[in-house]
């Protein structure tokens, strides 16, 4: 069933596209033009980032990091070695990238951890960025509980992503 | 800024460990091979994310975003009250909520931005609807990772969309606590 929605999707865009008149073709070569824009701004961050990962990962702290706060992840269920990223996710969208495919590549992407590390990547955001945008296009200078919330939304997106990754 | 910290963070410690183990050449030899796997990765990635950025833009023209925004209106008129006397904003908030779907964070950001100016209307202590409209934003609510995906796909993944189900469930989830939380510390929280 579920390999049938991405074909499905494909199908159903296109044709929703051509029953409103639209040169379907000309936007899928449109849009996929800005994507390859946007991977183009996120390659010098990519090889940047990865490289600081793989410094961390070859000199022994990961480990140490997992260790130290494994018994805090045990608890909730999130599996230790995702650790990096969910200090990260909130303050960088690339270096979460970074780290995500580091994990996926290191235990394999249908792995449990690859599976929690990409369904984590997949339902949260770069909260700390994205308060800063709105709240500075805003004017706003007192931002009362919104860090807060955003971040009690990120806990339980990171703990609900350890706890589905188990149901697949 | 913050991210030149972190970088010099993330080198700084391993190059303390790498001290205290004794582990130089594995190292430097990770830098280079850190740096190839950033592009090994681009590399990969690029096929999936050009297709779905084809396919989020031909969504967006089908008129998919107006049946979205459609279906979405009794919800967001309950978050957002002031959408109903403001047509206006009502338009840029279903179009970054839809946007958000769709997986278009270009399209996103700057209707969002629009929505919260209209929000704030001025003043500088944020109010309970601007709150809400940004906990929604940070928690991210996507139909389609299309980037994760992509990178799943790099990775080799048998299924790459298969935690499909488990991104909804999880960012529904997420969503919903946020702005629960952010409803109840609203009632709470001064308002000065």
């Amino acid at each position: 069933m579920i390999d049938y929605i991405v074909p499905l999707i494909l199908l159903l865009a296109t044709a929703f596209a051509l029953r409103k008149k639209e040169n379907a073709y000309n936007l899928l070569l449109t849009g996929g033009a800005e994507g390859l824009q946007l991977l183009i701004t996120l390659v010098p961050a990519l090889v940047m980032l990865l490289t600081a990962v793989s410094m961390l990962r070859a000199s022994g702290a990961m480990e140490v990091l997992g260790n130290w706060l494994s018994p805090v992840f045990s608890f909730f269920g999130i599996p230790p070695e995702t650790a990096l990223l969910v200090l990260v996710r909130p303050i960088s969208g690339s270096a979460a990238l970074g780290v995500g495919a580091e994990l996926m590549a290191e235990y394999g992407p249908d792995s449990l951890v690859g599976r929690t590390a990409a369904i984590m990547l997949g339902s949260t955001e770069t909260t700390f960025y994205t308060i800063s945008v709105y709240f500075g296009a805003a004017g706003i200078q007192k931002t009362r509980y919104t860090l807060l919330a955003a971040l009690l939304a990120d806990f339980v997106g990171f703990f609900m992503a350890s706890l589905t990754a188990n149901w697949l | 800024m913050v991210m030149s910290w972190i970088f010099l963070g993330l080198v700084g410690i391993s190059l303390g460990f790498s001290l205290a183990e004794g582990t130089g050449g594995a190292l430097s030899e990770a830098v280079a091979k850190g740096a190839q796997d950033g592009i090994t990765l681009s590399v990969s990635m690029a096929g999936a994310l050009c297709l779905w950025s084809g396919v989020g833009k031909l969504m967006e023209k089908a008129g998919i975003t107006g049946v979205l925004a459609r279906l979405l209106s009794p919800l967001l008129g309950r978050l957002f009250p002031d959408t109903k006397k403001d047509p206006v904003l009502s338009g840029y908030l279903s179009g970054n909520v839809c946007a958000n779907l769709l997986g278009l964070g270009n399209a996103a950001t700057p209707l969002g931005v629009q929505a919260a100016r209209r929000l704030a209307g001025g003043r500088t202590t944020a109010n309970n609807q601007l709150c809400r409209l940004i906990v929604l934003n940070t928690a991210s609510i996507q139909l389609i990772p299309t980037t994760v995906a992509a990178v799943r796909a790099a990775a080799g993944s048998a299924s790459p969309f298969d935690i499909l189900p488990a991104v909804w469930v999880t960012s529904l989830c997420s969503a919903g606590a946020g702005v629960t939380a952010a409803w109840l510390l609203g009632k709470v929280w001064p308002d000065d």
